[in-house]
């Protein structure tokens, strides 16, 4: 770190004490990254991209929003109505929270299919886990804030899960109340967790970000970099690559704010929260459908609520269970059905938390939990042993000129359109 | 692969617009002014729509979240808006003497309430409460669609139904008893520019004033979308390009 690497002397000067200038040059255009990532890279930086935007619109909305049972509806339809492009900020950060979570399922996927939570990538997949469970926490208490039908009865409902706990159960369910139902403190409690929860996952985004830089991103191919021959510096090939991969975001975000706003929430939210009127249905957002499934599912209160933490509970231990040493799964061709299998599997938990718990709804959720679990607890930890993969390619620049990287490219595209 | 995993993303999408739809009624479809990416409010109907929400919706539903200065939107000046409220009567105070007293609305006031709480308007509508119409378009699934038929679905009830008593018989309600009579007849209220008055037409026009009631800033919003969508996409391309110029080398070492 000499002071003689920046030109600038006023530069040089400061980074002699404080390295920020050599701390940011590390981190973007030094750090080598391999050539061959595929667009399901930009994901990552999406992400973050969409927590700055949900931090920036919430802290704007919440300069007007007042957290109390009597005004909450009334203060976000001022928001609507009377404050500068208040629909507009609200409309981000309500569509924002499902972007959010399109765009992390989608890293997430990426992460499965190319193995990227497989040595020594461990802890930065136990940290990424972690921040989707932070981020689900905050935006169910997020959806809480608007004080409609659903808000009020989703609170009920998923507050109600705890007391299914034995012993503590009931002391937690009081606590997370501020009392003996959901009610004024709940919201004000709520509010103020909700304001906090993104500032505790920007800091874990920074250990993900630290972690992962440890050992760089993993690829498509699933092997290591040999080499200078196999990377490229992030900047500037990777920031105009994300640059593209946002503004395309940009394209469908924007399309949805604009034009189909409330495309994702439910009609209810739109009528102020009754505690003496349940809705019809009670469902949670979207993208908490396939874990409702599963909570669903199981026939015991206690029992569904373990289910439902243990089906994220079991992301954490993923590196664990599938211990076939190939990451990619170009190269495992029983692993990629079941991976699809998978996906599906998770889909149709999704459109069966939106219907009722009845009748042959509840057998398919069932069917589709077992499965869920089998395939990381059974299926996964099989896998390892009785499949053979493809050979492996001997570097990423080698399949890059041709050889088996070519034949498995046809079915995943793993490189650039261009 | 790619192609069928976006498929996969989008029908997850439509989950839940799906599961809120309710299965058990059909609804008419219109073409209304609104819909699309370059909808807009058809602003004659919405004012008579206005009248019709006041000659007799008004009398058992509130408007809570509408403002007489909101008005504007309908393209009423101001002089007509001052007009207007001054037909309303609000409560202020307390005065000096530290008394509560009614006055003649303004511009700022919101439209007062018909009944001065939940329990006053259940037991004037035998026990059901006619609720507030401010996002009522916005509150139910479909709501324009859904709201119009409502409003123009009322039947005699097919033989064998029993209706009970204080209830109607409605084909596009779930479950096709409500408790709100028939509001529209087809000669419930006298266009001043003499529009069809027929109950669809009329109906039509509630539904265009209270769609403006959910989402007064549906023109501004689909006009903004238009121009940010416009520019993202030249945005696109442009970085679609810088991409291209900046991984050529790459690319080049590659072939």
């Amino acid at each position: 770190m000499s002071a003689t690497k920046f030109s600038n002397p006023v530069v040089s000067w400061i980074d002699h004490r404080l390295p920020i200038f050599s701390a940011a040059e590390h981190f973007a255009s030094d750090y080598p990254t391999p050539k061959n990532l595929n667009y399901f890279w930009n994901f990552g930086s999406l992400a973050g991209f969409t927590l700055v935007v949900m931090i920036v619109t919430g802290i704007t909305l919440a300069m007007s929003y007042t957290p109390h049972v009597d005004y909450a509806f009334g203060s976000v339809e001022r928001i609507m109505r009377d404050v500068n492009h208040g629909w507009l900020i609200r409309y981000i950060h309500m569509n924002g929270a499902s972007f959010f979570f399109i765009v992390v399922y989608i890293h997430m996927l990426r992460g499965l299919y190319y193995g990227s939570y497989k040595a020594p990538r461990e802890l930065l997949w136990i940290i990424g886990v972690t921040i989707f469970l932070l981020m689900m926490a905050t935006a169910f208490m997020g959806y809480v804030l608007p004080w409609g039908q659903m808000s009020f009865w989703g609170a009920t409902v998923i507050t109600n899960l705890f007391s299914a706990l034995p012993y503590v159960g009931d002391a937690i369910t009081t606590l997370l109340w501020g009392g003996f139902a959901v009610d004024n403190p709940t919201l004000n409690r709520f509010f103020a967790l909700h304001y906090l929860m993104p500032f505790v996952i920007v800091g874990v985004v920074m250990l993900h970000i630290v972690a992962l830089h440890r050992f760089g991103s993993n690829n498509p191919l699933g092997i290591d970099a040999r080499g200078p021959q196999d990377t490229i510096p992030f900047h500037p090939y990777y920031t105009i690559k994300d640059l593209f991969g946002l503004s395309v975001f940009l394209c469908i975000f924007a399309a949805a704010v604009f034009f189909f706003p409330n495309f994702m929430g439910h009609p209810d939210n739109y009528i102020p929260a009754n505690p003496l009127q349940t809705p019809a249905h009670i469902v949670p957002e979207w993208y908490f459908l396939p874990f409702y499934a599963i909570l669903r599912a199981v026939p015991d209160k206690l029992g569904g609520v373990i289910a439902m933490f243990g089906a994220i509970a079991v992301l954490f231990v993923l590196p664990w269970l599938d211990r076939s040493p190939v990451r990619s799964a170009k190269f495992r061709p029983i692993f990629k059905i079941f991976f699809w299998v998978f996906v599906a599997d998770c889909l149709l938990l999704g459109y069966l938390g939106a219907k009722p718990a009845e009748g042959i709804w509840v057998t398919l959720s069932r069917v589709g939990s077992i499965w869920y679990f089998a395939h990381f607890l059974i299926i996964l930890p099989l896998l390892s042993v009785i499949e053979t993969p493809r050979p492996l390619p001997q570097s990423l620049s080698q399949s890059v000129l041709g050889g088996s990287g070519a034949m498995a490219g046809a079915a995943a595209a793993p490189k650039e359109k261009a | 692969m790619r192609k069928f995993f976006l498929a996969a993303i989008l029908t997850f999408f439509s989950l839940p617009a799906l599961a809120a739809g309710g299965g058990d009624v059909v609804l008419k479809h219109k073409d209304w002014s609104f819909n699309g990416i370059f909808g807009t409010f058809d602003k004659a109907s919405m004012q008579r729509g206005f009248q019709a929400y006041r000659e007799v919706c008004a009398g058992c539903h509130s408007l809570n979240y509408i403002a007489f200065r909101n008005l504007a939107d309908l393209g009423y000046n101001e002089a007509e808006i001052k007009a207007i409220a001054a037909e309303y009567e609000v409560m202020d105070g307390p005065n000096d003497e530290g008394e509560m007293f009614m006055r003649a609305a303004i511009p700022a006031d919101y439209f007062p309430a018909p009944y001065p709480n939940e329990n006053a308007a259940r037991a004037g509508n035998n026990g059901a409460y006619p609720p507030d119409l401010s996002l009522i378009t916005k509150a139910r699934a479909h709501g324009p669609d859904y709201l119009y038929s409502l409003l123009t679905s009322y039947k005699d009830a097919p033989a064998g139904k029993d209706v009970p008593d204080g209830m109607y018989y409605n084909a596009a309600y779930s479950g096709n008893m409500i408790a709100m009579p028939q509001p529209l007849y087809g000669d419930d209220v006298e266009y001043a520019d003499g529009a069809e008055t027929s109950v669809s037409a009329v109906s039509a026009d509630i539904v265009n004033f209270l769609m403006w009631t959910a989402e007064p800033s549906l023109e501004s919003r689909k006009r903004i979308g238009v121009a940010t969508l416009f520019f993202l996409i030249v945005f696109t391309g442009l970085s679609y390009g810088a991409m291209r110029f900046i991984w050529a080398d790459v690319k080049k070492k590659a072939a």
